[in-house]
Parts: structure tokens; sequence; C-alpha cells
């Protein structure tokens, strides 16, 4: 399509959507419909919501044209059909989210769904995925509970969830040789950060038996002000302080804690902090231990290797379109779509080149496996619907000569070191000492 | 240093900053009776256009004399308010003098939704850093601990910002006549005031004072969306406990809520959330109209 | 008049039953939906006609939402009429021990103690992590006596429940306000002391106002947790009580049907902008609010009374 008609198409397109409940526009054979459930606005939107669908936006752009990625994926959108997009912002918790899918599926009759950061929204939204039959990719959020007190057909998520992320710090840590007398922490006061610090304490306790607990701290998510968790933190003098924080509290965090030379009296650990590098880069301290909750950003790109294609083309294609390089979330989302985008074509190569039903998606990403620019993702728990994924661990160093912040001494974990095998809860699998994990 | 000074100064410095952003909510609410929500907003916009000021004023050559950054912030608190103060007051809030408590929460509800996107047009969704001011004042070291010379900046400018407000308002006569109006503003019209310009006055000297709590907040921050919505809640919480309207009550609630909050983070930092909610509802059970109150003639 | 009424309150249930057979999937979710916040709303338009806002009602509804959760949860119960019964207990129960503190209170403080309240609700739940926490928790679809639908029947089934739950309620509300205790609570509106001094208890009516405004909290939390399928502390958050707040002023304190026009408008609203502009939606619900603010100073209520000429 050219780029007139492109646009013709586009206002008719908008002509139909502001007709409104004149009728659902229904997608076209010729075109495979994704509704995207992201943060647009409040906190998560700068940190997670908005460089995701940036990287997804590069991705989508790419795949429409075709021919711009290495083999496998140099086929035109998924399976030659065209993908267009329907964007939601995940702001306004999981009632409306619900409320919303309902609206994708049955208004938008979208073809399927990736979404979600918001763990509460991933834990709301599969049942009604499953009361629809509506085919739907959670792409981002952390909550072990999902899959392991539920069992759901039409839902698949593409990342793992968030347990490895804090054993791989906690093994890190090991292989490393870092003495640890005491640890405190620093959380969220909501469920991703309390279970990041269950996760992290519980793997602790294996690798680290005589490591005391200090102060587990969990201010308000939002707080902005840390200054009197910071006195607390340098009075307890913990030889490591854990935080899962992410976005605005990450950086407010960082920014007081380093203003008060936390860094200089305790190791500081960041399971998640791998996004806020490019903003603070000089700000952010050396020898900071952080996590990207998979090999994302800095540590991809570091990796080498055979995907180093496909992540390059991928990373150049961001930096040019944003000025800045990708992190996390982008990576993520990049894993969602290629794999959607591999299940589609598997299941037209079994169909017989029809656009695949939601029944026929379902069958083919169960159990799937295929390589994103964060490594080899594969659908291994769950009954095929929960993915792992390989994790890395790095130290931060500021390249005077670059100007930049680098990731060095990486350390990469497999995935089935850091993941729990298929059939054992991830908190079980902690408390019993990590069986079956397999690290070289 | 011990245990109960450490929390002292902790809770000090977190008054200081929870005074600065409630003084002006309670201000605006016992001048115009309206309970701002888009307080909040106004407290964002001031971090951004602080971020925004400082980070020009250093990119044209500020590095020579690094202490200009704090005119620049409160030259930016005091441009959000010449700028949206009229704006909301004259062109908005001015058409709901008089009507029901509530539903004038409501419309600075509205506005409250309004300003949190056009913020985002504005300035996008990438957050703004300026810790230049931060760490400008270097280290205070107190026993074990260190502390930013900063945070006792906040408390300096609490205390100036709440002298000059008590001054202003007890040792002007303009200070008298917008007391008079607090205190009847039907009575002081027939009297000759001109109360309309007492109210467009106090709401940009409240919009000035959310201003520059956002101003002083914005180096020890990343300024992003959504920053607007968790101060409200805790300011909201402060001029409840001290009394609506009243500028002592916000000082005593202010101090009250940032001791016990420091008490609890060190001692019990389970408590933490509840601590706000916790001071608020004992102070309405024995007081119900909050510490400092006004007393209300009833009509018949 | 009783005939009149009765006569409105079938003629309302023929037409939202009209709605389960005419409305597409999504938007008899969404009308569900909006009747059962409408619930919620009709308990702040009780205590509005007193001159009293709640700004945390959502403390009933999160209350109402939890119980059946955790009843559907924990004790297999899936029974939508036995959750609903045990929900609306509940909230009885906790409305009758708040109310007679709270209806001491007057304006501001009586709205920012409820909201405070909610807000304790909120904190506790985000703190509870047997509870789910802040991701809350999932709730099974319901059963009708023992009938187990699935699919479209389910929405239908669930639609229709609504319907009746808020025409009888509508009818009583109806009832309770042209009753001696509804007049005197319209009299209060105008003024209090008036009324204390020819006799009538403020505090007596504003609790009884109170505690229906938790009852009708407590079910419409049970619909929407039995609609949505998940709960979490969100339900209490003060954001939630103002869009309920919002709900009411829309609808004014003057008109019953009013209330539930009123939360429908304001889903469909929100529904829309969200989608159309993903990215300034709140800019779109805010200039809404405020056109209907300045536009309807007295709710959608005051159209129909306005037409009647009628004052009360």
């Amino acid at each position: 399509m050219n780029s007139t008609s492109k646009k013709f198409a586009g206002a008719l397109t908008a002509l139909a959507l502001a007709a409104g409940a004149a009728g659902p526009v229904a997608a076209q054979d010729d075109t495979f419909k994704i509704g995207v459930i992201t943060f647009l606005s409040g906190q998560a939107a700068e940190s997670f919501g908005v460089p995701a669908w940036n990287g997804g936006k590069v991705l989508v752009d790419m795949l429409n044209e075709g021919g711009k990625l290495p083999a496998p994926y140099d086929q035109k959108g998924f399976g030659g059909m065209n993908i267009e997009v329907v964007l939601v912002d995940e702001a306004g918790g999981a009632t409306k989210q619900v409320q919303e899918f309902r609206n994708l599926v049955q208004r938008e009759e979208v073809d399927a769904v990736v979404g979600y950061v918001s763990s509460g929204d991933c834990l709301a939204v599969p049942p009604v995925a499953d009361e629809l039959k509506a085919f739907t990719i959670l792409y981002d959020c952390g909550t072990p509970r999902v899959f392991e007190d539920n069992t759901f057909e039409y839902v698949f998520r593409t990342a793992a969830h968030a347990t490895m992320d804090n054993v791989s710090l906690a093994r890190y840590l090991k292989s490393r040789d870092v003495a640890i007398e005491s640890f405190a922490g620093l959380n969220q006061d909501y469920a991703w950060g309390q279970d990041s610090w269950a996760d992290f304490t519980g793997a602790m306790a294996q690798l680290y038996p005589d490591a005391v607990v200090k102060t587990a701290l969990f201010p308000k998510f939002g707080a902005g002000q840390y200054g009197t968790e910071i006195s607390a933190l340098l009075r307890e003098r913990p030889t490591l302080v854990h935080s899962s924080n992410w976005g605005g509290d990450l950086q407010g965090f960082v920014i007081q804690a380093t203003a008060r030379g936390l860094h200089e009296r305790s190791q500081i650990v960041l399971s998640a902090g791998d996004h806020v590098i490019p903003q603070l880069q000089q700000k952010m301290p050396e020898g900071i231990y952080l996590g990207a909750r998979g090999v994302n950003g800095l540590a991809a790109k570091a990796r080498g290797g055979e995907l180093q294609e496909l992540t390059d083309t991928l990373w150049d294609a961001y930096e040019a379109e944003f000025g800045v390089f990708p992190v996390q979330a982008p990576f993520r989302m990049w894993q969602a779509l290629l794999g959607l985008k591999t299940a589609v074509e598997k299941a037209m190569a079994e169909n017989g080149g029809k656009k695949p039903t939601n029944e026929e998606l379902a069958a083919a990403m169960k159990g799937l496996s295929w390589d994103a620019p964060s490594g080899r993702i594969e659908m291994a728990l769950a009954d095929g619907h929960q993915a792992i994924q390989p994790n890395a661990i790095g130290t931060t160093k500021w390249n005077a000569e670059k100007g930049a912040m680098e990731l060095i001494d990486i350390e990469y974990f497999d995935s089935r070191c850091v993941n729990p095998p298929a059939g054992v809860k991830s908190a079980d699998w902690i408390a019993q000492g990590f069986p079956g994990a397999q690290c070289d | 240093m011990d245990l109960a000074a450490t929390i002292l100064v902790d809770g000090l410095i977190y008054a200081g900053w929870l005074f600065i952003v409630s003084v002006g909510l309670t201000l605006v609410f016992g001048v115009l009776n309206i309970l701002n929500i888009a307080h909040g907003s106004l407290y964002a916009i001031g971090a951004y256009a602080a971020a925004s000021m400082v980070g020009a004023y250093f990119a044209w050559g500020g590095d020579a004399f690094p202490y200009g950054s704090y005119v620049a912030m409160i030259v930016a608190a005091l441009l959000v308010a010449l700028v949206l103060g009229p704006l909301l007051e004259r062109g908005l809030l001015r058409f709901f003098y008089g009507r029901d408590e509530v539903l004038n929460v409501l419309v600075t509800y509205a506005v409250f939704l309004i300003l949190e996107d056009v913020m985002k047009l504005i300035w996008g969704v990438n957050p703004y850093f300026v810790y230049e001011p931060y760490t400008l004042l270097g280290d205070v070291e107190m026993g074990p601990l260190f502390y930013v010379g900063y945070d006792f900046a906040v408390i300096a400018a609490a205390i100036i910002v709440g002298l000059a407000v008590w001054l202003s308002l007890n040792r002007t006569r303009m200070g008298k006549v917008v007391l008079a109006v607090i205190h009847d503003s039907e009575m002081s019209q027939t009297m000759g005031v001109n109360v309309q310009r007492i109210y467009l006055g106090a709401f940009m000297a409240g919009a000035f004072l959310a201003a520059l709590g956002g101003a002083l907040t914005a180096p020890m921050i990343s300024v992003t969306p959504g920053l607007g919505v968790n101060v409200i809640i805790v300011a909201f919480a402060v001029v409840i406990i001290g009394g609506l309207g009243s500028i002592p009550g916000a000082a005593i609630g202010a101090l009250m809520v940032g001791i016990s909050r420091a008490a609890s983070v060190h001692m019990l930092p389970e408590a933490e959330l509840f601590i706000i909610y916790f001071v608020m509802a004992i102070v309405l059970l024995f007081r119900p109209e909050g510490l400092f109150a006004k007393t209300q003639a009833r009509k018949i | 008049m009783r005939t009149n009424l009765m006569l409105s309150a079938v003629g309302a249930f023929v037409l939202l039953a009209a709605g389960a057979v005419l409305l597409p999937d999504w938007a008899m979710f969404l009308c569900a939906m909006a009747l059962a916040k409408g619930l919620v709303s009709l308990g702040i338009v009780g205590m509005m006609r007193g001159g009293l806002v709640s700004f945390g009602q959502g403390l009933y509804y999160c209350l109402g939402a939890y119980t059946a959760t955790l009843v559907a949860g924990q004790l297999g119960v899936s029974d939508i009429f036995l959750l609903t019964l045990l929900s609306a207990g509940v909230c009885l129960v906790v409305g009758a021990l708040f109310g007679p503190l709270l209806a001491g209170y007057r304006g501001i403080f009586f709205a920012m103690l409820s909201l405070a309240l909610s807000m304790v609700l909120y904190g506790t739940l985000a703190k509870l992590t047997v509870l789910g926490g802040t991701d809350g928790l999932n709730i099974g679809a319901p059963t009708f006596f023992g009938w187990d639908p699935e699919g479209r029947a389910l929405q239908t089934a669930l639609y229709l429940y609504v319907a009746v739950l808020v025409v009888v309620a509508g009818t009583l509300m109806r009832i309770y306000f042209d009753s001696e205790q509804g007049l005197i609570t319209l009299a209060t509106r105008d003024n209090e002391l008036r009324v204390e001094y020819l006799g009538a208890s403020v505090r007596t009516v504003m609790s009884y106002n109170y505690v229906f405004g938790a009852v009708l909290g407590g079910i419409g939390g049970t619909i929407a947790a039995l609609a949505l399928g998940h709960v979490d502390p969100e339900f209490a958050f003060w954001t939630t009580s103002g869009e309920f707040v919002f709900v009411a002023i829309l609808a004014g304190y003057l008109s019953v049907p009013a209330v539930f026009v009123a939360a429908i408008i304001l889903e469909m609203v929100r529904s829309f902008s969200n989608l159309y502009f993903p990215n300034t939606w709140q800019l779109a619900l805010g200039i809404f609010l405020l056109i209907v603010i300045v536009v309807l100073p007295n709710g959608l209520g005051s159209l129909v009374r306005r037409r009647k000429g009628d004052a009360t």
C-alpha cells in the first residue's frame, strides 16, 4: 500500500472508529489485528509502557515492510498478513482493564491481545480471556501466581516470571564469592516489591545461610522521598542492600542514597535496575550489581553469539528512532511479538495458509520455543503456557572515554539454572534449595 | 547519634517538606472554601518547571555560579503561579464560589485529570533530572550518619515560608483583610473589601506554594508523570489533621505526620503505610474539625 | 402514587430486560458493571439528600467484593443469591458500627473521614499477602440456584440479576425517600438546626442513610466482583470512591433512575475515550466532567423534574 492510500485507509478507519458503536471493524483476512495494552500514563509509562511500545512499533513497522530482519523473521508481517495495532492505556486498575479487554475482543474484534505490565492486571485478565476464548499474550508482568494458581487454555506468558530475577542475584553474589554478613531491603509496598523481597531472602537463605536479615523497608509506591529509609539503612550498616524498585522510585532512591553515601557503606543490588541507566548515566554509582529481568538491554548487546545480528538490527533501529538505547521493556515486547509471529506462521503452515483461529493459535503457541534478542525463549512451564528465558547480572562501570555507563563482569545464567522446573511452584523450589536446577 | 535523635531529624526533614506542600492547600481552602485536588498537579508542574528552568540555567553557562539554580527554582514556581493561578481561578473556579464543597472537590478533580495529560503533552513521559542543586550544599555528618545539606535547606525553607505566610497575614494590612475574608466573606464585601481580588491573590499564593513544593523536591527525584497523585493525599491528611484553613494547624499536622512516620520507619516499618491515616483518624475522633479549626457560626 | 411507582418499576425492568436481548456482549457487560456501580452511587445519593457526601463508599464496595470472593474461594459457595446476601450482611454490620460514629460529622469532614476509613481498608488489604496483596484475588463465575451457565448465557443471567436488583433497590429507595425519614433527610439539607428543633434526630436519620449506603455498596461490590472475576484493593482506593461520587453528582439527588443513566454514561465515555484517545483519555474525561458540572449543576435528574415542574 502506498502512503497516500495508507493515509486514506487510516482516515477511513478513523471515521469508522468515530462512528463508534455503529459496529465493530472486523479485521480483513490479509491483516492481523492485535490489541496492545501497556502503560501510556502514570508512573510505569516512562520506565516500561512507553519504551515497550516504542520497541513494539519499530518491530511492527519493520515486519510490515518485510525482509528487514534476519531469518527466520524475514517474512512480511505475520505470515504475510499486515499487522494492525489497537493501542490501549493500561493505567486505571484491573477493573478497567477487564472491561477494556472485553471491548478489544468483542467490540474491536482483535485477533490477539498482547499486553499487561501490572501483575494485578495479569491475574484479572486470564479468566476472562478463557471465557471469551481469546488468544492472549502476557508480555511483561512478573508474578508467578498467574499459572501457579490456575491453568488457562488461551493465555500465554512469553517472559519468565520474577523468580529468576532474585535467584540470579543471589547466584551472582555466590559465584563471585562476595562475603555477606547481613542484608537489608528497600522495596515498594505492593505485590511486586513484597514478592521480590521474599524471593531474594529465600534464595539468600539457601546460598548464604549464615547471613543475617536486617530491616525490610517497604516505602509506599511512588513515595519519592527516601530520606528516613536511607537513615535507617545507614544506621543498620548491612553488608548489602537489596531493592527491586523501578522507574521514578528507583531513580529517586539512587539519587538520594548516593548523595548520602549509602553505596560506600553497603553493596547495593538492584533486581530490575538496568532501565534507569540511560537516564541516570553518571549518577548511577559504579559497582552496583543489577539485573534486567532477562538478557535485555546492555547485557544482550554485550552477549555476542548467533543472536547478535537480530539484536543489533532492532537495537540500531530503536536507537535511530528514539535517540536512546533500548532497555528491558522493549526486549520483552520484542520477544512477545516474535513469539506471536512464530506461532501464527506455525499455525498457518498446519492449516494450509489460512488466518489461524484462536484455537489453532493456542495449539501452535503451546510449548513453542523461538529466538529473540533476549535469547532462546521456551514455553516450558505450566503445560507450555509459561516461558523460561536466560538471565544476566552485571556490575555498573562508568566508561569515561565513551561517556556512558557500562555493565562489566556480566554473568549469564541458563534458563534452567534460575527458573524452576515444570510442575514446581517457585516458592517451593527456592525453599527446597533449587532442586533440578541445571547450571553449567 | 541515638535512635531518638535520628527519628527527630528525619521527622523534621519530612515535616518541612510536608508543610511546604500542604500550607498552600490550607490557605486556598481557608479563603476560597475549595479543597483543591489540582494542588497535586500544581506541585507536579512546579517540579517540571523547575527541572526545565534549572536545566536551562546550566545550559546557558550557569556552571560559573551554580547557586543561581536555587533562584531558577523559585522563579519557576513563580511562573507557574503567575500563569496557572489566574487561568484556573478567573477562568474556572470563580464560577463555583458558594457552591457545595464536595462539588468543588469534583471540579478540581476534573482539573487534576486534565492537567495530568497536559503535563504529558508538554514534557512527555521521559524523566527530568536536576540533581545539581541537591548536592551543591555538601554533606552534614551527624554521628554515624550523613545527611545532605539540601535536606536542612528544605527545613529552613519551610520555616521561612511559614513565617512569611504568618507575618503577612497577621502583621500587614492586606493580611488582615484576608483574615476578614476567611472569617466572613459576605460581611467583608459589604465593608468594601474587593473580595474577588483577595480570592485571586490567595489562589495564586496557594499555587505558588504548591509549585514551590514541587520545585524544591525536583532535585531529589526524577520528575516523571504521576508525581502529583501521591502528594495530594498526604497533603490532605496534613491539613485535615491541622484543621482546614489553619496555617499553624498545617505546621503542627506536618510535624505530627513527619515524626510519627519517621518513628514508624525506624521502629516498625510494617506500619508505615497506615501511620498517616492512623494519626488522622485519632485526631478526628477527638477533634472532629481538626486541631486548629475555626469555629463556625451556625445559621438557624 | 404507589401504583405509579410500581408501574414505573415494571416499566424500568422491561426496559432493562430488553437490553439482555438487544445489546451486544461488550455493551451488556459494560451496562452490568455500570448498574452495579450505580447501586453504590444510589447509596451516596441517599446521603446527598441530607447534604452529606461520602468520599469513601469504596470501603463497602471493596468489603462486599472481598466478602464474596473469600466466601466463594474458601467455602466453595458460588450461588449468587447467597453471596449477595452474605456481603450485604457483612456491610450492614460494618455500616451499623461506623454509621452512628460518622453521622456526627458534616460536609468536608464527613467526606474526608469516610475516605480515611476506606484508605485504611485499602492499606490493610495491600499488606495482607495471604489475600493476594495489591494483586488481589480471582473469583469464579457464579451459579444461579444450582444453574451453572457459561458464555453469553452467563453474561445475560448476570445482567438480568443486576437489573432485578437495580429495580428492587431503586423502588425501595424511592419509597424510603418519600417516607417520613426520607423527607426529614431532605429537610436536613436545607437546615439541620431547624430539623433538630422540630424534634427529629438528624443523627439517627443520617445513620440510617449511611447504613443503607453501606448495604448498597456491598451489593454493588459483590456484583462487580462476580462480573469481573477479580478483586483487588483498588476497589477501596480514593479514585474509585471519587467515581461513585461523580456518578451521584452527575445524577443529582432528585431522581433515582438518573443515577443508573449517569453510571452508564460515565462508563461509555470512559471506555470510548480510552480507546480513541489512549494518550489523552484523562484529558477527555476531565473536560467531560467539567462540562457536566457546568451544564447540569443539579444533575441529570433535574432535567426530568424541570419538565414536570416539580420542585422536590
